[in-house]
């Protein structure tokens, strides 16, 4: 086992490397330049060139391409340019800022798409069935940057007019209200514990939401495929014959072996939430990856582009692997030796 | 050579084909020339026969497409008096000329010609096999349904939108109108109708998805066929670079990409097809792996003939059934991912309507004008929802495994 994850890691290396120089060209080559934005009548051209200097910008690109890739090997990422620090002291808030709302969104996919999936596949072709086989659709294909307008809209704005309107409201709805944007509310610091968690859980939960619910909807799909087919076989019949429960039968028979091709989705998922990120943090107002890069990309930071690339790249890498070794883990007949 | 013939080298009998009760049309009679005369008016004739349903169809078609000539009489004159033709106003009237011969001429058909014709017995194609179940699948026709309409309204879209899509109305009076009969779906906070734009925005929607995936399809399936087919060092050069291209979220890669030049929508179909042929690549090459060492491919080769010729005659379109199936797909998730670029205002550029835009829009007035993003985002999911369910149906219907 130690061998073979020796063996992907070393394989991945030229994977990242090679997407990496293909992203370090094409900013390089894209019109534009990191000091456009000081160009004005009151700066001299020298001053710019002086800039441009400094930035190591006026040399030829395959010396800048090997400068890069020596101080990248040796993991130093270098000196945001829009930011005016080192990226290494920015990047560790922002990921962490992403893994947060990325867990959550990934639970909840979990957790809601496998109970979807359960009840639609011990109900098959009953009318919860079909409806849920087209709702499931339906969220699937429901662009999330709408999705996340119609949450917002109704969770937030609406219902703060509804109870503005007439407070007596509130009890029953203050439960129902969620803040449109950002990390924490005003007042945090001064929070007790409990009222921190609640609030910072008020604040991940519309973002995660609007994150998850396409791919909860996948799970769902998958979910239902793989049970049917598990529930169909002959230990079932046996542990109902047997005399067991519906329900041990269903969530300690068949679950089990039906999770084999769920868990394998664990890590392939990720690359979908880092795309979803970028959408939903933007709409959200909330600091992490997503975010960054975008940001990153509009100021021509080349060294913060790059730095985020690779981190998003050894993310969806990682997920892979993570994803074959689960595979290994839950189903002893794909054991490599 | 042996002098006796063993049972196994003689040439199979040949199996009478047993008359299959052949689905639908077996039983028909032909048509008397009294329901042929009432197909003047398409469905009239399948109604008298007890066709409910061909007969509906292509009746509610006719209605569909004399209420739109009718309603659209002053614009389709206009297309032809005006000085200049505008394209797009041509290919409006063409295309409800089209549809009105179309309905017309397949009622007449089918009564005329086709109830009279015996039936030919065809051995039964893949194809066959997988229209016979694609027919059953009533989630699928109405997908498929759904489609076709939208790409008829494409078309026909300079008739029917009740404004010009960039006509700003006055600024005072006609910003951020509800939905009323006059604004089905409102105005914007330029005074434009939404309900226009949403149809202006369809457009583009539906050709960015159809090109983009016709470009990423064929790229795809090249170059998994040769990946497969060549095997060795070609594979583990094609694959890893496949491989290398999957590790990056392709959202994320288009944001790099088409930020940094400027946003057009040329750009925008042409990267979204570069950065989409990965899943198609792997299930290509895939069927290729098994298909190379089928017999029929070993006779191709046998026969001398060059691998292009096999690859191109023999190989692909063997492959051609599940690369339907991830195209169809592959079409709703590319409007999906143009309206999240636009959403970002890195699509197509604010003053042409385009459904990200629209909704990118609404955002500014979310809380007193709600409806500016919530119809563009519908007709998103609409659309999607369709291409998905066509997309399962075709699945359901290629797939051997699947049918039920």
């Amino acid at each position: 086992m130690v061998g073979y994850l020796i063996r992907r890691i070393l394989g991945a290396i030229p994977l990242l490397l090679g997407i990496l120089t293909i992203i370090f060209f094409i900013i390089h080559i894209a019109p534009g330049d990191p000091t456009a934005r000081f160009v004005n009548p009151n700066v001299s051209p020298r001053v710019i060139e002086q800039m441009r200097h400094n930035l190591g910008l006026d040399q030829p690109l395959h010396i800048q391409y090997f400068k890069w890739l020596w101080s990248f090997i040796r993991g130093d990422f270098g000196y945001s340019f829009g930011q005016q620090q080192p990226i290494s002291q920015i990047l560790p808030g922002v990921l962490w800022n992403t893994l947060q709302l990325t867990l959550v969104a990934l639970v909840m996919i979990f957790v809601v798409g496998m109970l979807i999936g359960i009840v639609q596949a011990v109900r098959q072709y009953s009318v919860a069935d079909n409806v849920l086989s087209f709702g499931a659709l339906f969220f699937y294909s429901m662009p999330s940057f709408w999705f996340a307008l119609m949450l917002i809209l109704v969770f937030s704005l609406k219902i703060n007019q509804v109870i503005a309107m007439n407070p007596a409201m509130a009890p029953w709805l203050g439960w129902l209200q969620f803040p449109a944007s950002g990390m924490t509310s005003v007042g945090y610091e001064f929070m007790g514990f409990g009222q921190k968690m609640g609030d910072r859980f008020k604040h991940i939960f519309l973002p995660a939401l609007a994150l998850g619910i396409g791919n909860a909807a996948g799970v769902a799909r998958y979910m239902r495929g793989s049970m049917l087919e598990v529930i169909h076989q002959d230990f079932i019949r046996t542990a109902r014959a047997k005399g067991l429960s519906e329900r041990v039968v269903i969530f300690r028979h068949a679950l089990r072996n039906a999770l084999i091709p769920i868990i394998t989705l664990l890590g392939l998922y990720l690359p979908f939430l880092l795309s979803g990120a970028v959408l939903v943090e933007t709409i959200f107002g909330w600091p992490g990856m997503g975010r960054a890069i975008v940001d990153a990309i509009l100021q021509r930071d080349y060294p913060m582009v790059m730095a985020t690339s690779f981190v998003i790249a050894a993310m969806v890498v990682l997920g892979n692997l993570v994803s074959d070794v689960l595979y290994a883990v839950v189903d002893p007949r794909i054991r490599t030796e | 050579m042996p002098a006796t013939v063993t049972p196994e080298q003689m040439p199979p009998e040949p199996i009478a084909q047993t008359a299959a009760p052949a689905a639908g049309r077996a039983g028909r009679q032909p048509a008397t020339p009294l329901q042929v005369a009432l197909s003047l008016i398409p469905g009239l004739g399948h109604f008298a026969r007890g066709e409910w349903i061909l007969g509906m169809t292509l009746f509610f078609a006719w209605c569909f497409t004399l209420s739109l000539a009718y309603l659209s009489r002053a614009r389709t004159q206009a297309v032809f008096t005006g000085r200049r033709i505008p394209a797009d106003g041509l290919v409006a009237v063409i295309t409800l000329g089209l549809m009105a011969i179309l309905v017309w001429g397949w009622a007449f058909y089918d009564l005329a010609v086709r109830s009279r014709r015996e039936r030919r017995q065809f051995g039964d194609s893949q194809w066959s096999i997988a229209a016979r179940h694609f027919k059953k699948n009533k989630l699928a026709i109405g997908g498929l349904v759904v489609m076709v309409l939208l790409y008829v309204l494409t078309l026909v879209t300079p008739l029917i939108a009740p404004y010009d899509p960039s006509e700003q109305g006055n600024i005072i009076l006609s910003r951020y109108l509800a939905p009323s009969l006059e604004h089905l779906m409102g105005t914007d906070k330029f005074g434009r109708d939404i309900f226009s734009r949403v149809l202006f925005g369809a457009r583009i929607s539906l050709s960015i998805g159809f090109i983009a995936v016709a470009i990423s399809i064929t790229l795809g399936t090249l170059i998994g066929a040769f990946a497969g087919y060549f095997g060795g060092i070609v594979d583990g050069i094609l694959m890893r670079f496949t491989d290398m291209m999957l590790s990056f979220p392709r959202l994320v890669l288009l944001i790099v990409v088409i930020a940094l030049f400027e946003p057009n929508i040329y750009l925008v179909v042409v990267v979204l097809g570069l950065t989409g042929w990965m899943g198609t690549a792997r299930l290509v090459r895939g069927e290729v792996l098994s298909l190379r060492e089928r017999e029929f491919v070993q006779a191709a080769r046998a026969l001398g003939m060059g691998d292009w010729r096999i690859i191109f005659r023999h190989v692909i379109p063997n492959t051609m059934a599940p690369v339907i199936v991830s195209a169809t797909l592959g079409i709703g998730q590319t409007i999906l991912t143009e309206a999240s670029l636009s959403f970002l205002g890195l699509g197509v550029q604010p003053p042409t309507p385009s459904w990200g835009n629209m909704v990118s829009d609404g955002r500014d007035a979310l809380i007193n004008a709600w409806w500016i993003a919530t119809f563009p985002g519908i007709a998103i999911v609409v659309t999607v929802v369709a291409f998905n369910l066509l997309g399962d149906g075709l699945r359901d219907a290629l797939d051997p495994r699947l049918r039920t």
